[in-house]
């Protein structure tokens, strides 16, 4: 049991990390722009299928600095030649463009990757078992893959905290006006912030792309979980989504390791009543429900709290 | 006058092309083309066409060269209706489907369906892979006919072999969430219950169709239970994940399955270094020793650059044509008449036959580990240097099971 319970903590922890990797980036686009950015799910398999290809070409390594560097770009023009010329039209505009844009890119990769999963391997030099915990191995690459999101998150707060740059973008946030009449191209910040939120979504698509699945279907799998993040972290709030992101791994990964139903808390149903829609809902089990768990939370959260855990806004 | 030659010389070619058009078969393949089933379902699309073809080049079926029509059903039972209509309207007589039983169950009450209301404009369904057995049970269709081994049938001959290895002790089931998955399920519990009371079921686990990307949670559990074999119907990226997770971890167990040489499966089982110890149940297998399907197999992967995942479908494909020239016609009704008892060799050797009670063909089944290859075995899978080994072969009378249908003729 207690070997269990430590193996699910770390893959929660773990698959909480990507989820915040990929929400951080979602999460502080929506505080700055107002804008849901569907597309972000596509920048997370862009990162993937990108790193692939330059894995393939140039190796692993710089794969993992190019690859987000490119998304990024990507991130960058998409937010100077699309969202800024639709801004003036709304945020139903923008949330359009984005919406639009999931799906070309989606349209885009399996027209030239095809849509089977590639063969995206972990690189040789961290395919092996960090260590072993009753009799479990631990991959390296996963200890690796926790390492860099922990990097980044910290690097994130640091930045967005203690330094000049965090302070215009934190200003940007709330007063764009303000701050561009102190002289700061409010323009380019928001271009900024558009494109490392979109690197970030790249640099969790090349990690994850080896230990997960790279294919074309990849970010439709992953997206509805991260809204579920954002909403249940407080839309726009960056320790939030940390919050969110941990809370959820942990959750559908404990969920997965529980057999209990109710059928084994309160007793079997009488068999006299004969097979129903109660006996089924009677018998599943937690494992079985697992994949809904994160769905039923924001649920639930949406009504005891709409703001989100760490939201600030009632909307 | 001037006109009506006119009218004639733009009408009469047009006249051709609807005849010629008429004259090839087409046959609406309904899979999974996208999604996570999708590269199980490029595989089927790619067998069938270069069955085609090689029918095609021997003059097609009476004369009239076959079509493939590539039609994607998101491994959805409602979207593979519209795509079995979409076939319909093309002129398509006959259609082919196999990924996943909750399809074929939507297809072949939407084929039976429309049959009663377009007497005339039949339909037939080959089913090559579903394998769910209430198909050829309480829901059996005559306008369905199955090539594949249904899944009581493979569950039979796997712990016909399962009850003579005594190191067998404590097993894990592990199974996606729908029809077929459920079916495996209850039938591993009933037969090896049967066969073997002293083994343990320490594990019984359903999980969402193609939707897990990580299995790591699910292993955590197969280790935490104690369990020296697992049993599992996962076909596609839920068997190569699967086995990834299981690689990752370390995971040492015998695994039984229906469907581990799928695309990605070989790969991922090459990861976790269990060498023989991956077993997989199939109609044949490519080094089967059996000299026409090794030669079939050469050539097949020297076009295709597939390894022969379907040794059924050209079963399948082979039988239309025999039971075409027999009725003299490509007819559907006339086609699934002369198909009912039909004896046909099947690629692997021996002789299998379609049942007329159910339309389930039976046919000799095999039990293969993969693992480092023999002298004798040229073929590796997914460029692994890894192969399919024979460990058991059960033939035709012993592969058969009862079946409850009560077939309504037109």
């Amino acid at each position: 049991m207690l070997e269990l319970v430590v193996i699910s903590t770390l893959n929660g922890v773990l698959f909480g990390m990507l989820l915040f990797l990929l929400s951080s980036g979602l999460t502080v686009i929506f505080s700055m722009m107002g804008v849901l950015n569907f597309a972000h799910a596509s920048f997370y398999m862009l990162g993937a299928f990108f790193g692939f290809q330059l894995t393939k070409w140039i190796g692993f390594w710089p794969a993992l600095v190019l690859a987000p560097l490119l998304v990024g770009a990507i991130g960058m023009a998409v937010e100077r030649y699309g969202l800024r010329n639709t801004h003036k039209h709304g945020h139903v505009a923008e949330l359009l463009l984005t919406f639009g844009l999931a799906f070309a890119i989606e349209e885009i990769v399996s027209m030239i990757w095809g849509k089977s999963p590639l063969d995206y391997r972990v690189p040789a030099l961290l395919d092996f078992p960090a260590f072993t915990i009753f009799s479990t191995n631990y991959p390296a690459y996963k200890i690796f893959m926790l390492a860099v999101s922990v990097i980044i998150f910290v690097a994130l707060l640091i930045v967005l905290k203690r330094t000049r740059v965090g302070l215009i973008v934190q200003a940007a946030l709330t007063h764009p006006h303000m701050v561009g009449h102190l002289g700061h191209n409010v323009g380019r910040v928001f271009m900024a912030v558009f494109g490392v939120g979109s690197a970030l979504a790249g640099l969790a698509g090349v990690i994850a792309g080896p230990a997960l699945v790279t294919q074309s279907d990849m970010a439709a799998s992953l997206g509805p979980i991260l809204f579920v993040v954002i909403v249940f972290g407080g839309l726009g709030s960056l320790p939030g989504a940390f919050i969110a992101s941990l809370v959820i791994g942990l959750v559908q990964t404990f969920a997965v390791a529980l057999d209990g139903s109710l059928a084994s808390a309160f007793g079997p149903l009488d068999p006299s009543a004969g097979p129903s829609v109660l006996t089924d809902i009677w018998n599943v089990t937690i494992a079985q429900v697992a994949p809904i768990v994160p769905y039923v939370l924001l649920v639930i959260i949406l009504i005891v709290r709409p703001m989100g855990l760490m939201g600030t806004r009632e909307s | 006058m001037r006109k009506l030659t006119l009218a004639i010389a733009v009408i009469a070619p047009m006249l051709g092309h609807a005849a010629s058009a008429e004259d090839t078969i087409k046959i609406g393949y309904i899979d999974p083309l996208s999604g996570g089933g999708a590269s199980v379902g490029e595989g089927g699309l790619k067998t069938f066409q270069y069955l085609a073809d090689e029918l095609n080049a021997k003059g097609g079926i009476l004369g009239h060269k076959i079509e493939i029509l590539p039609l994607d059903n998101k491994t959805n039972p409602q979207e593979s209706l519209v795509q079995a209509q979409k076939a319909i309207d093309a002129g398509a007589h006959y259609i082919t489907q196999g990924n996943g039983s909750s399809v074929a169950a939507a297809l072949e009450d939407f084929v039976t369906k429309h049959n009663t209301r377009n007497p005339g404009k039949e339909v037939l369904y080959f089913n090559y892979a579903a394998v769910d057995p209430s198909l050829t049970n309480e829901k059996c269709s005559f306008w369905h006919f199955r090539w594949d081994a249904s899944s009581d049938i493979k569950m039979e001959a796997l712990t016909n072999y399962m009850k003579d290895v005594p190191a067998i002790k404590k097993v894990y089931l592990i199974n996606q969430d729908y029809s077929f998955g459920q079916s495996v399920r209850s039938d591993a519990r009933k037969m090896l219950g049967a066969k073997r009371p002293d083994v343990q079921i320490v594990g019984d686990e359903l999980h969402p169709l193609l939707k897990v990307t990580d299995f790591s949670p699910y292993i955590a559990k197969i280790k935490a239970s104690g369990a020296d074999s697992v049993v599992t119907g996962n076909w596609g990226q839920d068997f190569a994940l699967l086995l990834k997770a299981a690689a990752d971890a370390g995971l040492k167990v015998n695994w039984y399955t229906y469907y581990a040489g799928g695309a990605g499966g070989p790969t991922a089982i090459k990861q976790t270094g269990l060498d023989h110890q991956v077993f997989q149940i199939t109609e044949g297998f490519p080094n089967s020793g059996n000299q026409v399907a090794m030669d079939f197999e050469k050539a097949f992967r020297a076009k295709v650059n597939l390894s022969l995942w379907y040794p059924r479908a050209v079963n399948e494909m082979r039988m239309f044509k025999a039971a075409a020239e027999k009725a003299n016609s490509i007819d559907p009704v006339k086609v699934a008449a002369a198909l009912e008892d039909m004896k046909f060799d099947v690629l692997d050797g021996g002789q299998g036959f379609m049942r007329k009670d159910d339309h389930q063909f039976f046919q000799p089944i095999y039990i293969s580990s993969f693992g480092k290859l023999a002298a004798n075995e040229p073929f590796d899978e997914e460029n692994t240097g890894w192969g399919w080994h024979l460990v058991s072969r059960v033939d035709t009378p012993q592969a058969m099971v009862s079946t409850t249908c009560k077939m309504v003729r037109p």
